[in-house]
């Protein structure tokens, strides 16, 4: 009987299992996860398992009930130490090995550490035991600063905020979210996250922490210190990988992979979610991607090639991120960088809804934000998978607003 | 035969199951999924059981009728 072995139980890990079941796969399936936790989704752990509306069994991905069900042997709390591509085997950190004929790596990523030293009450999120860490911190009450305003960060600022804190935010960059958003939405967010009463110090950059849990002080570059009882680093990630150093795959922030998400020289090897850096023909170049959407269209890809080893499907996807914040329901497709949208759809202060169209330059669409208006983001998704004309688009979303403007002045 | 079940109280409107199957699936002014057709035939179950399973919030199932 032919094994697949997945390492990690992210979603990407998850996922993969449940596709290679749903699509028939008849041999044996195993999830071998670093954690003792069985697998949860990490979105809620910036939002609502710090506010307490969720707790760790309602975010579950795969409790060992269902994995039973479905003939997946889910390992807990055994850590990926090392690979042997050559002889197939995988080794833990407890001494058991693995051998495989299939293996997908989903170890995802873990959070950047903080530059200014572990101390405690300084907190990251990026683990279940991290969020509760969190918010046993945070309803003790007290000032809150995040440092670092990217989807995470403003995240947490928006749940500190939703929580009573005093919330500062801070970062080097002179708008958030500026990696994604374009710099008049990232303004637009900027004033959304004011109006809430998040303070925002951007083009600040912190130059230490010092204090302990209850009375931390955040030094800034411009001189000024801040005092807080919890301090969040949310500055990015850094793939799992360490694991795979000596074993000859290709490793350049993620595991390197080609269009098939196949590890690129080993056949039998998959990568899928943020430890993955995949070639992506559209952009002409290998891309790694740390988005729930990615992880999971990822696994659906892997789990189709390694079912269809004659018939592989190419991992072309339309990028799309959703982040929640105070009362914006942000959802992005493709590429929304940049200075400015080429078109503006409705109005972010006075009907807390928008659309912010972006062109691709050559009569297409490029990407799209939108908040809190689902039916356009719909119709932006299928225009970007559709290939749909810019004029077209304009025109459709056009309609949808005119529609929306008139049933909204009925009285 | 098979049957889709929304849970209309998880759903958040993300509207990936618009994208997987938008003869299936449909969301509307709130955000909220709509559920066009909830009998499936056998030949559309793996692409709508797909689509469901793309939801973030896991407010859809398909299930044997």
């Amino acid at each position: 009987m032919t094994h697949t072995l997945i390492i990690g139980g992210s979603v990407g890990g998850v996922r993969t299992a449940q596709a290679l079941r749903a699509g028939g796969y008849g041999g044996r399936i195993t999830i071998a996860e670093a954690e003792t936790e069985a697998p949860y989704d990490k979105p809620p752990l910036s939002k609502g398992l710090l506010t307490g509306s969720a707790g760790p069994e309602d975010i579950r991905l795969l409790t060992p009930e269902q994995a039973e069900a479905a003939d997946i042997d889910l390992r807990l709390g055994v850590r990926a130490a090392a690979l042997d591509p050559q002889h197939r085997i995988a080794s833990f950190d407890d001494g058991s090995s693995l051998g495989y004929d299939h293996l997908v790596i989903a170890t995802g990523a873990a959070a950047r550490r903080s530059p200014w030293g572990d101390r405690d009450g300084v907190r990251v999120v990026r683990s279940l035991a991290d969020a509760a860490a969190l918010r046993h911190d945070l309803t003790a009450g007290g000032a809150l600063v995040v440092v670092g305003a990217g989807f995470i960060g403003a995240e947490v600022a928006a749940t500190g905020r939703r929580l009573g804190l005093d919330v500062t935010m801070v970062d080097p960059q002179p708008l958030p979210m500026t990696r994604s958003l374009s710099a008049d939405v990232a303004a637009a967010a900027m004033a959304m996250h004011e109006d809430a009463g998040v303070r925002c110090l951007m083009g600040v950059g912190v130059t230490g922490i010092s204090g302990g849990p209850g009375h931390l002080a955040v030094a800034l570059d411009d001189g000024t210190e801040l005092k807080a009882a919890t301090v969040v680093v949310g500055i990015g990630a850094v793939p799992n990988e360490g694991w795979l150093a000596g074993s000859g795959l290709t490793l350049d922030n993620g595991v390197v992979c080609d269009e098939y998400c196949r590890a690129v020289g080993a056949a039998d090897i998959y990568a899928v979610g943020d430890v993955a850096r995949w070639f992506d023909r559209a952009r002409g170049r290998h891309v790694r991607a740390e988005h729930w959407t990615n992880a999971v269209d990822q696994a659906a890809c892997a789990a189709h090639n390694i079912l269809n080893p004659s018939d592989p499907r190419a991992y072309e996807p339309v990028e799309f991120v959703w982040s929640d914040q105070h009362d914006w329901k942000m959802q992005l497709v493709g590429d929304t960088s940049g200075l400015a949208a080429t078109t503006l759809l409705g109005d972010a202060t006075a009907d807390r809804r928008f659309a912010a169209l972006y062109a691709d330059g050559r009569g297409g669409l490029r990407g799209a934000v939108v908040v809190n208006w689902p039916r356009v983001m719909v119709q932006c998704r299928k225009a970007m998978r559709e290939g749909t004309s810019w004029d077209d688009i304009e025109t459709g979303l056009r309609a949808i607003a005119d529609t929306t403007a008139r049933s909204e002045a009925r009285p | 035969m098979a049957v889709i079940r929304a849970d209309l109280g998880a759903c958040q409107g993300y509207a990936n199951c618009v994208v997987g199957a938008d003869d299936y699936f449909d969301i509307d002014d709130d955000g909220i999924v709509v559920v066009l057709k909830a009998e499936v035939p056998d030949a559309d179950r793996k692409r709508v059981e797909e689509a469901a399973r793309s939801c973030p919030v896991s407010a859809l199932k398909v299930t044997d009728a």
